[in-house]
């Protein structure tokens, strides 16, 4: 074992001092999309690698993808694991305590519940919600009237309205709107839609001032040309709210 | 995979299958199951070692070393695994790279801990900053194993120093009347006959060990767990073979994949048994002796 932690201390060190331009690690959750998946090919893919993606290569750097867990995503920033969160991350008080955050690159998620067709919308209000842990949604749930039901991965929320554990989900329309065309009429949007959190930006170190600047300022730029908006109409089509 | 693969929305039934089965994510997916058993092949002798150096240790007559080992073995067994799990990989991460920031930055003004934030200098990253991501894997599955080893190897301890008491005492004595040392006695009796004592709480732990390593996605490492939830959760058409909620499916396999190396473990275990007992002055060992003459 030691000889292996020398190795890979050698390993490491000769990779530092070769090249002269750091690799600026990103973190990501990689189940949610279209903001962020692992595609059938064990590749990420979505709307935020495309735009981390063309935002690493107006900036010069070189980045490289990491996926981690949602409920430690915040801890392994802090920790030092990865330098930045792009993971559909809402822009949220709670969490400008603990991490800083960009601009944000998309507005406002409008969020929705969903349910199986002919799900009264009373539930909203008495009923048992599903939603992600830590998250906006979870949040909101908790502060309404409803019982909030929490799983670690968006998949499970849906899983859990299928099987009739809660009686709807709450969680970003956009994620939820695949589901519904696509489930032949059994799952559908009951209630409003509301707007939680300033939208979601990257998150960084709050002593990372530079990183942020950098990124801060490419966010401006790429909502100025356009470019941020054809990234938003490719992966959340015409609809979506635009900058 | 397959040359027929390009359109899968297309292809028959069997077709669609046997791309479905062989995409990227699957590879992965069948991949993690020797990842699984790597870690139990590499972790089940550091256990052992970590769990004999700890009986020796609980045995020493050196009153620090014996506390040592007391606290050790009591400690990590009376902690949730789960806590040493995420405690042991942050705190050495961290450890490594303070000692490496004292050693290459000692001109380093700021704090090292700035609010919530854990910031050495650049030289002092570990693995450094522009490590391979194999480099990184390597250091994860490293992290995992040592704190798998240290868990474990606790529970190993208190196993072997059972086993070493369990000797029986007129073994000890007759080896003192041929005026071995203690050392000596140890080396030549107890040493070789505690095993038989210690094979059935080996094999629970090693039981348990098995059924710990989905512990191993905590630790960053995506392991047989992780991808079943992944892979069987409901896919849309975003995805390249969208299907419905198939989690159930991919937990039977897993389910059998464990009760399969939990099984062969159990067969490897007994045979074990039996080569120890013979000519231990033990039931088994009587059973074997009667069975023979």
């Amino acid at each position: 074992m030691k000889k292996l932690v020398l190795t890979l201390a050698a390993l490491a060190f000769s990779a530092g001092t070769v090249l002269a331009q750091d690799v600026v690690r990103m973190g990501t959750e990689g189940a949610y999309p279209p903001f962020n998946f692992i595609n059938d090919n064990n590749e990420l893919e979505g709307f935020e690698i495309d735009l981390g993606n063309a935002m690493c290569e107006r900036a010069g750097l070189t980045c490289e993808w990491v996926i981690n867990d949602w409920d430690t995503i915040i801890p392994n920033l802090v920790a030092g694991n990865y330098d930045t969160i792009m993971a559909g991350m809402s822009i949220t008080e709670a969490r400008a305590e603990v991490i800083s955050f960009t601009q944000n690159y998309k507005y406002g998620d409008p969020s929705s519940f969903m349910a199986l067709a002919g799900t009264d919308e009373s539930v909203i209000e008495s009923g048992v919600i599903a939603a992600q842990s830590n998250t906006v949604q979870a949040g909101l749930v908790a502060e309404s009237d409803a019982s909030l039901l929490e799983y670690p991965t968006p998949d499970e929320t849906i899983a859990a309205v299928r099987g009739g554990e809660a009686d709807a989900v709450l969680a970003d329309r956009a994620f939820l709107a695949p589901f519904v065309e696509e489930s032949g009429g059994e799952l559908v949007f009951i209630g409003d839609q509301v707007t939680p959190g300033d939208g979601i930006g990257m998150g960084v170190r709050q002593s990372d001032n530079e990183l942020r600047e950098t990124f801060d300022a490419i966010i401006a730029e790429m909502k100025q040309d356009g470019s941020l908006n054809e990234l938003l109409i490719q992966w959340f089509g015409e609809d979506t709210p635009t900058f | 995979m397959f040359a027929f693969c390009v359109e899968p929305d297309l292809l028959p039934q069997w077709q669609w299958f046997a791309c479905y089965l062989t995409s990227g994510t699957h590879l992965a997916f069948y991949w993690s199951f020797l990842v699984v058993m790597l870690l139990l092949v590499v972790v089940a002798p550091l256990a052992l070692g970590m769990g004999m150096l700890g009986a020796l240790a609980v045995r020493s007559r050196f009153f620090p070393l014996s506390w040592l080992g007391k606290g050790y073995v009591n400690v990590v067994r009376g902690v949730p695994d789960i806590v040493f799990f995420l405690f042991v990989p942050i705190a050495l991460g961290q450890g490594i790279e303070y000692v490496l920031h004292q050693i290459n930055c000692p001109d380093w003004d700021q704090p090292i801990r700035q609010g919530n934030d854990f910031i050495v200098c650049r030289e002092a990253r570990f693995p450094g900053v522009n490590a391979s991501a194999w480099a990184r894997n390597v250091y994860a599955f490293g992290m995992a194993a040592i704190a798998f080893a240290l868990v474990f190897g606790a529970f190993v301890a208190n196993t072997l120093h059972g086993a070493m008491q369990a000797v029986p005492r007129a073994q000890i004595e007759t080896a003192e009347a041929y005026g071995m040392t203690r050392g000596q006695s140890f080396r030549r009796v107890v040493l070789p006959q505690m095993w038989v004592y210690a094979i059935p709480g080996l094999s629970n732990i090693w039981q348990i060990l098995i059924k710990a390593t989905p512990l191993l996605f905590l630790l960053g490492i995506q392991d047989a767990v992780f991808w079943a939830r992944e892979l069987g959760g409901a896919k849309t058409s975003l995805y390249t073979y969208p299907h419905p909620d198939w989690r159930v499916w991919y937990f039977l396999v897993l389910l059998v994949f464990y009760l399969f190396l939990t099984w062969i473990s159990e067969r490897a275990f007994g045979r074990l048994s039996d080569g120890l007992s013979r000519g231990q002055a033990t039931a088994a060992g009587e059973r074997q002796r009667r069975a023979a003459a």
